[in-house]
């Protein structure tokens, strides 16, 4: 299979990255060190490509009718333009299809931004439902996707940005700016201030070019995963997928239950569920002993075995961390975590383990 | 890629071996297997005095990506080991060759280095594997 590639392609290469497969696309994995990488986040300013995620337009008259029937978050709450909020997508039995970031865009609609793996079933899915309302789904191949993240990361894109876009340094978390076939959010995936930023495909190379002169610094997606885990940011396929619901995934509080008129796809699944009782739960772990939880790793309880769903070394922490699905039962802050042959101790924390640089931990 | 020195030699399980004047031999890992791991977060070296036995794992080298045993390529007892690396694994990464060695061990069965590739050897193992 001949794997897709973004307009960046030419730019990693440059910077001696290390490609790997990643859902389809050759895509940097690390420029080096991907603990240097995850560092350089945490404390300056860094880029990264993610232009294997896809952009979804959503507009016409009935485009924000058919996004409270797809999404379990309510994009009605979104009243002014520019304004994000983030949500789970849902089948029927409330399982996630997917998660994803929708940007509210006044007159010229909803605009979304969904994972590459689950792009083209989120499309079919979003088209199926839309059939006989006045709303189009239109994805947008010809936009780059780059996110540039860390303390030093507005400072670093605000006089880069075309014109219109310059006052996104202005920006509260979660809105957005846009003009020129540009557009800058304030959202992110490493607990760090920063911007995800869309761009015409062309414009991409020019863009990373004079960030990396800035001295922001190229990450590839090994510390993306390691950023997001220590900011306690689930990963859509990993910590989630369509067999767990968000009730089971620390996802609950992006369910929005009112009003309950509101009949979105899952809802039905997701009340029977609360009403029997969710029967898990999503936690955060912390490794005490030297080794790596790891995604599979099992945890035991006193009130039965859960499981590692994505589970790191945290390099601001030091230590391993994890997000694990354990009992719903299951309180004791003390469990044990089956590693290599060997039993170690685990701290139950919520998560986030890291925000704006610092350790969250006690 | 990563240069293969020339005067070690080298096991099919990615260890380099170097045979020191005293006779005993250091071992560590190539730079062809620290590119695969990635960054190491923890190295777990053998007890000094311990006994190795050639094909047995002996280290442990834990990396952002997964955690991996390395083999004890010729039998014999751990004289020495990396102390260095409980406190920068990263050693490993930087100087695979040089400062990030992990154990040494007084052969029991000098044939054993024998089996051994030497670096050209090496070289086109890991050509043919990628």
């Amino acid at each position: 299979m001949t794997l897709k590639t973004t307009p960046l392609h030419a730019a990693h290469q440059r910077a001696d990255a290390r490609l790997v497969d990643f859902a389809g696309w050759e895509m940097p994995l690390h420029y080096g060190s991907q603990i240097d990488e995850h560092h350089a986040v945490r404390i300056g300013a860094g880029v990264f490509d993610v232009s294997h995620m896809q952009v979804v337009d959503v507009c016409g008259g009935q485009a924000q009718a058919l996004l409270r029937r797809l999404l379990a978050n309510d994009v009605a709450k979104l009243r002014t333009p520019g304004g994000a909020l983030y949500s789970c997508m849902l089948n029927a039995d409330g399982g996630v299809v997917d998660d994803l970031i929708v940007y509210f865009r006044g007159d010229e609609g909803y605009r979304m931004v969904v994972n590459a793996a689950t792009a083209e079933s989120d499309i079919a899915h979003m088209r199926a439902v839309a059939r006989g309302l006045d709303a189009s789904v239109a994805p947008r191949p010809e936009l780059a996707l780059l996110a540039v993240q860390g303390p030093e990361a507005v400072a670093k894109v605000a006089p880069l940005l075309p014109g219109r876009l310059r006052t996104a340094g202005e920006l509260r978390p979660f809105h957005a700016v846009w003009g020129e076939e540009w557009m800058a959010a304030r959202t992110g995936y490493t607990g760090e201030d920063g911007f995800e930023i869309m761009l015409p495909a062309e414009r991409a190379e020019g863009f990373w070019d004079a960030l990396l002169r800035s001295g922001t610094r190229p990450i590839g997606l090994g510390a993306r995963d390691t950023l997001r885990l220590e900011a306690g940011m689930n990963l859509y396929g990993t910590d989630m997928d369509e067999s767990t619901t968000p009730l089971v995934s620390n996802l609950g509080w992006t369910v929005a239950w009112e009003p309950p008129e509101r009949d979105f796809i899952g809802r039905a699944a997701l009340e029977r569920q609360r009403a029997e009782g969710v029967p898990a739960q999503l936690v955060g772990l912390v490794l005490g002993g030297r080794g790596v939880l790891r995604g599979g790793t099992r945890i035991e309880t006193p009130a039965g075995d859960g499981t590692v769903t994505s589970g790191s070394f945290a390099p601001t922490l030091g230590v391993s961390i994890a997000l694990a699905r354990i009992p719903a039962a299951s309180e004791a802050p003390e469990l044990t975590a089956h590693l290599r042959g060997r039993t170690m101790p685990v701290r139950r924390v919520k998560p986030p383990f890291v925000r704006h640089g610092k350790s969250l931990l006690d | 890629m990563s240069e293969t020195p020339q005067d070690l030699r080298y096991s099919e399980s990615h260890e380099w071996v170097r045979e020191e004047s005293d006779g005993s031999v250091t071992v560590g890992i190539t730079g062809h297997a620290q590119e695969l791991l990635g960054d190491l977060v923890f190295v777990e070296t053998p007890e000094p005095g311990s006994a190795a036995s050639a094909g047995e794992a002996c280290a442990t080298v834990e990396s952002v990506k997964a955690a991996s045993d390395v083999y004890a390529p010729v039998s014999g007892e751990v004289v020495a080991v990396n102390e260095g690396l409980a406190d920068a694994p990263e050693l490993v990464n930087e100087s695979p060759y040089g400062d990030g060695w992990l154990f040494r061990i007084q052969p029991s069965d000098t044939t054993q280095l024998d089996a051994l590739m030497d670096a050209d050897a090496y070289s086109a193992k890991v050509a043919s594997e990628s």
